[in-house]
Order: C-alpha cells, then structure tokens, then sequence
C-alpha cells in the first residue's frame, strides 16, 4: 500500500488549486476544502505509519531527465523518518487548518489563506517524500515561497511586506549553500538519489575533505532554512504573518525542515573524517539554543518570544544530531512540532482576545480564558521540560547525549534549558496572572473551533513523549534510528538533573515575575551590558546593515549610476543617431518617394482632365471628325 | 444626252453628303436615322451603277445592295425602336439631351 504514498501530497495540492480557482464559491470559503484534502492526507499518513510499523518499506525512482549522460531520477520513499514527518505535518497542519477557520474568521483574503497553507502543506510533504535530493530541493524551495507568500499575507502593513522579503533572502543565502553542496555532490558522485549517495559515501568514492565541504554546504542550506546562527534574522520578524502561519511554518514543519534535511542526510555528515561536519552541526545548534534563549528572556511580543524559542529548540535538535543523537533529534523535532504549535495557537487566541502582542498589556486572563490558559501552560511546561510532558524526554535525551559528547555543548545546552523554562513562564505570568493591565480591552475565551484543536494538541503535548520514555524500552529508539548514533541509554540521575534545572527556570520566573522577591529592574542593572546586548538581539541585524545590507546598496547605487550613465547613454546615443537618420529618411521619403507617386498620378489626372474635353457624348461630334478624318485622308491620297 | 457612270456617281454622292449633314445636324434622333438612310442609299446606287458598267454580267453588286436594303430596314426597326424606348424612359428623342451615359 506503500506505493500510493504519492496520493499524499497531490490531496492538499489539488485542494490547493480547487480553493484557487473556486475562491468562495468553494465549499465553506475554501476551509472545508483545505481541512478536507488535510484531513484525508492525514489518514493516509496514519495507514502509511501502521505500514512502515510493521516493517513495510517503499522506495521508488523514474528518470526524469539525463543531465552529461547521468540519469536523473525523481521518486519517492517512506521509512521510519519519513512515516514520522508524514505523520507531524498532517497531523499537526490539520488541527491548525480547523483553528484557523475561527482566526482567519473575516479575513479580507479568507480563501486565499487556505490555498497557500494547502500549497504549503502539500509542498512540505512532497518534502519529507523524497528520496533524492532534486525532490527534496522542490519541496525545499516551495514551502520557502509559501513562506513568503504567509508572511507577506497582510502585504498593506509594510512590517509584514519587509518581514517576507527578509524571510526569502536570508533562507536563500542558505538555499545557495545547499544547492552548491548538491552540485558538489553530484558531480562527484554523479546522481541525487539518497540511497545511492550514502553507498558512494559508504564505500570512499566521496570521502575526506570533499565530503565535509559537501557535508558542511549542505548544512548551509538547513542554516537558513531552520533559522541557525547566523541566518537566524529571519525567524521573528515571520511573526508579522498570521498566527496559524507562524504556527504551522515558523514552528512546526518547515523551520524543521532543516533539521529534516541534517536527519535524512546524516550518513554524510556521519562519514566525514572524525564526524567533522557533526561537530559544526552540533556547536551551530548549541551556540544558536543559547544565544535564542536569551534574547527570549527580554521580549516583550508575544509571538517574538515564540519565535526566539522555536530558533532556541531547532539549536536543541540540531546539538541533539550532531552529537550523534540521532534518535533524539528527530525526537526533539516530534514533540516540539506539538507542544510549539500548541503554544503558538494558544498565543493567538490570545491575540485574538486582546488585539496586541504585547505582554506587558496582558495580564490576568488565566480567568477570562481558562482553556486557553490551561493549555498553554501544558505547552509550556512541555517547552520547559517538565516530566512527563513531551519535551521532556526528548530534551532530556539531547542534553544526556551532549553530555558524554561534548562537556561544553553540555553546558551550553543545560544554560538553554533553564533560560526556555524562565522565559516562557516569565511570559505565562505576565499575560495570564496578576490584573489586566490594558483596560479599553475586552477579552473573551475563543470560539469553540479555536479551543478545540488547542486541546487536543495539549493532549499530544502531554502523553507524545512517552513514546521515547523507557518503561516500555523506548519505542521511538527502536523505530528511527541510525546505526553508531544509538545514543545513551535512559540515565535515571540525569534525568532528575534535567528536570531540576528546568524546575529551578520556573522557580526563577515565579520569584521574579509572580512573586515579586526579586525585582525585574535590579536584575537589568545586575547583568548591565550583557542585558543591552540581548535587548539589541547581539546587534546581528545591525550587523548585517553595516557589513551586508549597506555594502550591497552602495554597490548597487554604483552599478545602478554605471547603469544610467553608461549602459543607457549607450543606448541613449544609438537611438539619438537613429533618430537622427530617420528624420533624414524622412525628408527623402516626403519629398523623393512620395515625390515620384505624386508626380505619376498627377499627370494620368491631368491629361485625363484635358482629354475629358474630347468626350462631349455626342455622337455627332465624333461623328463629324470621323467625317472629316475621311476627307483629309481622300485629300492626302488625291494629292500624293 | 447620254447618262454614263459619272452621273450616278454623282448623284450618290450628293444624296451621300446630304444624309451626311443630315446625320451630323439633326438634333431630332428619327431625322439622323433618316440621314442614314439616305447615306445607305447612295452606297447602293453606287453599287448598283459599278455593277451595271464595269461588270454587266456579274449580279454581286446587285446582290451586295439587296443585304443592304435588308440591312436597312433592319438598322430602321432597331433605330426606331431605341428611339422609342428613350423617347418612354427620358421623354425626349434629341440627342443632345441624351447624355446620361456621359461620364
């Protein structure tokens, strides 16, 4: 049944241009198109998991084009991975489809919204389906420009139209890096098809220092996408985009994208000498976990700190994969999926209450909207990793498997958690306790259609995590993995460590923000120059002015003055002289040639009006000269 | 006094120049058709003379003149009838007037 995985895809995709095309006059706006297509993509997800759970595998090719004699193929697989994203992205993409017909509720370009999430939807899973890196590099690209076009959705607020063009660019600096790293791959190895390329790696066709560039370029392209130190700018200003989007895209699938790409590519960066490229990985993610969390700490936008803790967690999976954590990357990948978008739809029933993304505006709404409160602090206590929510077990395990890794990543991570665990409930507190702090608003529980998918979410946030917890010998383990990045075994101790940093952040956020022991404004002073540090985000976006943005512009005025001046008085002068010569042409084509077709029909009207006098009608004119034409002709003959 | 060919001659070209002014002075379109009468008329005593004088035994222009007479009275019918007709359509039968076939 496997080989009809491809029907996946296509459902979303021809609910796509269903909605497109039929605009309103689709069934419920185009939502009950979107949901459906979802929906069913959804159940076959679920066949195509129960079948690769019983061992079924499916990996299938068709030549597409030849490229210098080189077939070049484009197929499809599934395999545990796979069967796992399938399952996140349907999942995950179909209860927030349902939330946002009660979000988007009277959008100027309601059924628009729900083309583009299906386009993206059926571009993600046309994703994680391909067993070729062409394949993968179309969905890769795709979902990159439903991306842009979410972002972008409200175009008339100029934040959101900046927000999507810096979104696009910045991946594609990544996108670049990929795409050189799969031409290098495939010149070396001369096909894109996964299975092949691991084998070429396996047996040293592609080895050394070639294979660690290759590695590394790759790992550009999931830099970028999933927003890694430095292509991280990116991340938060996507939050201009709606809620479901920044949800579903900006922390949920697609910015996991990347991390997808470090997964199924792995043999690579595993065959490099000394797991070189894993190491990059690794300290890239780490050095991202921590770097996100702090400026997390001191974001006053809702959605902002989500969006510094989605970059945070993709640093947690992409540490957990590089140092050789496999398991507990594509883990960390799962549950954050769940818990990330529960708490970024809760965020937006929020907003939906309160009209702003402020925080500090907040406050006191855990009585106004109870269901939104309960589960977002499930989420929370998830992204915190508090047992036995989902994070837990898997950030646990990318700690445990950085520690007996890398005593520094260990460090770094361990700081992240504590900080995750302070911001977010620094957040809760300031938005759901205490009193209402803006007082024209007036807040309200979200319809049901927003409340529902935000429980049954929680509801995965909850028990998704016990899929890698040990009582049972840890399923996930058994079902995705790679062999030599097993990974630690479940360390009881460690576990209690985990927890009781992730404890001491709560602990510290409530002494902070809740109960006041400790004022906000003395710690500002206590960390002085490193707390205006993270308030500019480690000045990366000025940064990129000074040393990308303004050379570039500068460059660009340059080329752009050359252009004016040279290029265009180049043709400027041409066309002048041509100009010049037509006006020529003109005089000899008025007076010459028009001349000579004047002149002709002047004379055929001018002797045909003096021969005109000739014709009277009258027959006995003619007549008469024929008469006298007869006597000169007998007189000339009489006298001859 | 005896009468020769000469005197034939004569008379049909006087009879000739007379139809001849006739045609090229009337106005009256049954006067022409008259003029041209007469001008077929002098042709046949021309013919009918050169064949009694020059050929006594032969009977072409005698016959020659005969077609002619016939022609005659063939021009006359069609003449007439054309006449006829412009006189019904354009109420006149002088031929100046009739000019609409003039550009």
């Amino acid at each position: 049944m496997l080989q009809y995985a491809w029907v996946i895809p296509v459902l979303p995709f021809i609910g796509f241009w269903w909605i497109i095309f039929a605009g309103r006059r689709a069934p419920g706006q185009g939502a009950y198109v979107a949901i459906g297509a979802m929906l069913g993509a959804a159940l076959l997800s679920v066949a195509a998991f129960i079948e690769v759970l019983r061992g079924a595998r499916y990996d299938a090719s068709v030549v597409w084009a030849t490229v210098l004699n080189r077939p070049i193929e484009v197929g499809y697989q599934v395999d545990p991975l796979t069967s796992v994203m399938l399952l996140v992205v349907t999942v995950v993409g179909s209860l927030i489809f349902i939330y946002s017909i009660g979000y988007m509720q009277g959008d100027l370009r309601y059924p628009r919204f729900f083309a583009y999430m299906s386009l993206f939807a059926s571009s993600m899973l046309l994703l994680v389906l391909g067993n070729n890196f062409l394949t993968l590099y179309a969905g890769w690209e795709l979902v990159g420009l439903c991306s842009y076009l979410l972002i972008g959705f409200w175009f008339e607020r100029p934040a959101a139209a900046r927000a999507s063009m810096k979104a696009f660019v910045t991946t594609r600096v990544g996108d670049l890096f990929m795409f050189l790293g799969i031409l290098l791959i495939f010149l070396q190895l001369g096909t894109l098809n996964f299975n092949e390329i691991f084998s070429g790696v396996e047996t040293g066709r592609l080895a050394g220092g070639l294979l660690t560039l290759a590695a590394v370029l790759v790992f550009g392209g999931a830099v970028g996408k999933s927003a890694q130190v430095p292509l991280h700018v990116w991340l938060p200003d996507a939050m201009e985009g709606p809620t479901p989007v920044s949800a579903l895209i900006h922390a949920a699938t697609m910015v996991a994208a990347g991390v997808y790409l470090v997964a199924r590519a792995y043999p690579l960066f595993f065959g490099t000498p000394g797991h070189e490229a894993l190491t990059v990985v690794a300290y890239i993610g780490g050095i991202t976990a921590i770097m996100a969390a702090t400026i997390g700490v001191v974001q006053d936008d809702i959605k902002r700190v989500m969006a510094y803790s989605t970059i945070s967690q993709l640093g947690y999976m992409m540490m957990g994969l590089g140092v050789l954590g496999f398991t507990a990357g594509v883990f960390h990948l799962m549950t954050h999926a769940f818990f990330k978008a529960l708490l970024f739809l809760a965020a937006g029933s929020v907003i939906h209450a309160m009209h702003t993304n402020d925080i500090k505006q907040m406050g006191g709404l855990a009585k106004i909207m109870p269901i939104t409160y309960v589960t977002m602090v499930i989420g929370a206590l998830a992204l915190a990793g508090i047992p036995p929510f989902a994070g837990f077990w898997s950030k646990d395990e990318i700690l445990l498997e950085a520690y007996h890794y890398d005593q520094v990543l260990y460090a770094l991570g361990a700081a992240g958690a504590f900080l995750t665990a302070f911001y977010i409930f620094r957040m809760i507190i300031y938005t759901f306790t205490g009193s209402l702090r803006s007082h024209p608003a007036h807040p309200h529980e979200s319809p049901r259609v927003m409340t529902v998918p935000l429980v049954i979410l929680a509801f995965f946030s909850t028990v998704i995590g016990l899929a890698g917890a040990p009582w049972w010998d840890n399923p996930f383990h058994h079902f995705v993995r790679f062999e030599g990045a097993e990974g630690a075994a479940f360390d009881f101790e460690f576990a209690l460590r985990s927890t009781a940093i992730a404890g001491l952040g709560v602990l510290s956020a409530l002494v902070v923000y809740h109960w006041r022991l400790v004022s906000a404004a003395s710690l500002r002073r206590a960390f002085g120059p490193l707390y205006i540090a993270v308030v500019h985000k480690y000045y990366w976006d000025e940064l990129y002015q000074y040393a990308v943005i303004r050379p570039v512009v500068w460059a660009a005025r340059r080329l752009r003055t050359f252009d004016v001046y040279v290029v265009d008085g180049a043709v400027n002068a041409i066309g002048v002289v041509f100009v010049w010569f037509s006006r020529l042409y003109r005089v000899f084509d008025l007076y010459v040639v028009d001349g000579v077709v004047n002149l002709v029909a002047w004379t055929a009207k001018t002797m045909g009006g003096v021969l005109r006098y000739g014709q009277t009608g009258r027959p006995q004119n003619y007549l008469l000269i024929i008469a006298l034409g007869v006597i000169a002709l007998v007189v000339v003959g009489v006298i001859r | 006094m005896h009468v020769g060919l000469t005197h034939y001659l004569v008379v049909s070209t006087i009879l000739f120049c007379i139809g001849l002014y006739g045609v090229l002075t009337r106005r009256n379109a049954v006067a022409i058709l008259m003029g041209i009468e007469l001008m077929l008329n002098a042709s046949n005593i021309n013919l009918v003379a050169f064949n009694r004088y020059l050929a006594p035994g032969a009977v072409g222009g005698q016959t020659f003149a005969l077609v002619i007479i016939t022609l005659a009275a063939c021009e006359a019918a069609v003449g007439l009838a054309l006449v006829m007709a412009a006189y019904r359509s354009l109420e006149t039968i002088h031929v100046d007037e009739i000019n609409v076939m003039k550009w």
